[in-house]
């Protein structure tokens, strides 16, 4: 059973078209990677599962994207309920303007999420109170995205002191916290050094037991060593969409060859 | 290759002489300002009211313009604040059409370089029509219409400078347009913000033309909304067109106090924007 069905997609920012008619199921509880040149499209369908793209100027959707069932592309959608669902983490991760503690403890508040009743506190808020409620479910986030380690001793510190590798872990956290289904990553670990990359990597391997992640990367052996799941983009077509295995061993397509033996870039 | 160092120099030399300029004519105020005014500037000078014949050369102070100077702009820079904020986070995108927003600063702009006098003029035909007189509270009004174009410009581009990754950042974690806007570019542009306000206050504590006939003068300082008031740049320019030398000396000491308390709220406000800038993304 696949939650996110595309139908039909084209996408077009002016008289430019990005995104030409694209129709596909994505697994769940996958790594699915899309790959593709610079240029093809890929943010522009990531973007468009949780409607980022709609703080573009003079953008074009045309088609459906179904997720649940439901057409996130329907007028009366909630769309800050969407985005709740279907996290995002960044190219380049901008902590917000505010401590390491708040930057977690953010997207719950605005929520209005009962931490209570998450599996990071669960049931510890009526013996500690709401405080160390909190405390617990930002150490519990903290700890999956890989930082706290590095970060507990000074979670009241701005969050802009950090690393780009850690602001990056910290995105990641963020991104959890508002206990998203789905999590769409632009290019992730394009910003970082290569140890903070591998960190990051490692943390979607032991996160796709519970979540959906669809990454961009222009990194074929990125691609190789992490997804479960492909879809290739060429200059705004889908060429080919298939499990990992089949399309680094049997592609089907030309294009997905000549992509893959390094022929086209 | 003799000629692009040749050039390089050139520029250099530019450079340098343009900021020595600069310099020069700061110091040059200051130190015209403090040679004349110095000998005149007392504890009276600025904790009592002129008395009778001080305008002769008599005893007394400018109390009243110092206090009115702070009353007006306190007034002036708290209801230009409240009217500039929600202005300027306006002209963000999510919120107005990039065509409405460009008009809308190109009006300020207009306003902006507006001289003063012209708003003297303007506040003082409302006044007459409503028969009012001279004021605190037509000078706060005129004042407030003054510097509210810097104010929302200055702020505007404060605002700007927040890139659209962090703010895009914010919405992808499913916040509405009010909660990015509070909660992420305010605290990113506070120090701007807070610049803004500064520099507004500074064009206003120093302007004379366009109290002139809306604050007036007088010597007692106003204990309501409704009397005339005194200030420190009408201050300036009474006693200076006096042909007494004891009392043009005190005009000298008056811009003194006027420099001082500008140079004042200037360090105050770096400090605290130090402060504020803790948790900027850079």
């Amino acid at each position: 059973m696949s939650r996110i069905k595309i139908k039909q997609l084209s996408i077009s920012y002016g008289n430019h078209q990005v995104l030409k008619n694209v129709s596909l199921d994505i697994p769940d509880r996958q790594i699915i990677a899309v790959i593709g040149p610079s240029g093809c499209g890929k943010t522009t369908l990531l973007k468009s599962m949780n409607r980022l793209l709609d703080l573009n100027e003079d953008v074009a959707v045309k088609g459906e994207i179904f997720i649940d069932g439901e057409n996130i592309y329907r007028p009366d959608i909630d769309v800050t309920a969407l985005r709740k669902r279907v996290g995002f983490l960044p190219q380049h991760p901008y902590p917000l303007p505010m401590s390491i503690f708040d930057n977690v403890a953010f997207g719950p508040k605005i929520h209005g999420l009962d931490i209570s009743s998450t599996p990071a506190v669960s049931g510890a808020q009526e013996e500690t109170g709401k405080k160390e409620g909190m405390r617990r479910f930002v150490e519990h986030y903290l700890s999956l995205a890989g930082l706290w380690d590095e970060v507990k001793d000074r979670l009241h510190s701005p969050a802009a002191k950090l690393s780009i590798g850690q602001q990056q872990r910290l995105a990641l956290a963020r991104v959890l916290s508002i206990e998203p289904e789905i999590i769409l990553a632009d290019e992730p670990t394009s910003a970082l050094d290569p140890i903070s990359a591998k960190l990051v990597e490692t943390q979607f391997k032991i996160l796709k037991q519970d979540y959906t992640i669809i990454f961009v990367t222009h990194i074929l052996r990125q691609a190789k060593r992490l997804a479960d799941y492909i879809i290739f983009l060429y200059m705004g077509d889908l060429v080919e969409h298939a499990t990992a295995g089949q399309f680094f061993s049997e592609p089907r397509d030309e294009k997905t060859r000549a992509y893959i033996t390094g022929e086209i870039s | 290759m003799k000629k692009r160092k040749l050039e390089e120099n050139i520029f250099k030399g530019l450079m340098i002489v343009s900021l020595l300029l600069v310099f020069a004519a700061l110091a040059g105020i200051i130190l015209v300002v403090a040679v004349k005014g110095l000998s005149s500037l007392n504890l009276s000078m600025i904790i009592e009211t002129p008395k009778g014949g001080y305008y002769l050369g008599k005893e007394g102070g400018i109390a009243n313009a110092i206090v009115g100077s702070l009353y007006l702009m306190a007034g002036a820079t708290i209801s230009a604040f409240i009217i500039s904020l929600p202005a300027a986070l306006a002209l963000q995108k999510e919120y107005l059409s990039r065509r409405f927003a460009d008009f809308t600063r190109l009006i300020l702009d207009i306003l902006w370089g507006t001289p003063s006098i012209v708003y003297g003029a303007f506040g003082f035909v409302i006044m007459v029509f409503l028969g009012m007189r001279a004021s605190l509270l037509g000078g706060i009004v005129v004042l407030t219409l003054l510097i509210i174009p810097i104010m929302i410009r200055a702020m505007d581009e404060a605002i700007r400078l927040v890139p659209f990754e962090l703010k895009e950042m914010a919405y992808a974690l499913g916040t509405t347009r009010a909660e990015t806007t509070l909660a992420v570019v305010l605290k990113q542009s506070l120090p701007g913000i807070f610049t803004a306000v500064i520099l507004a206050f500074g064009r206003g504590i120093g302007d004379a033309a366009s109290i002139l006939f809306t604050a007036g003068y007088t010597d007692e300082i106003p204990t309501s909304l409704l009397d005339p008031v005194a200030s420190l740049p009408l201050a300036v320019f009474f006693q200076i067109g006096t042909p007494v030398p004891e009392v043009q000396a005190r005009a000298y000491a008056a811009a003194l106090i006027l420099l001082f308390i500008v140079m004042l709220i200037n360090i105050i406000a770096r400090l605290l924007g130090w402060r504020f800038a803790k948790n900027i993304v850079r």
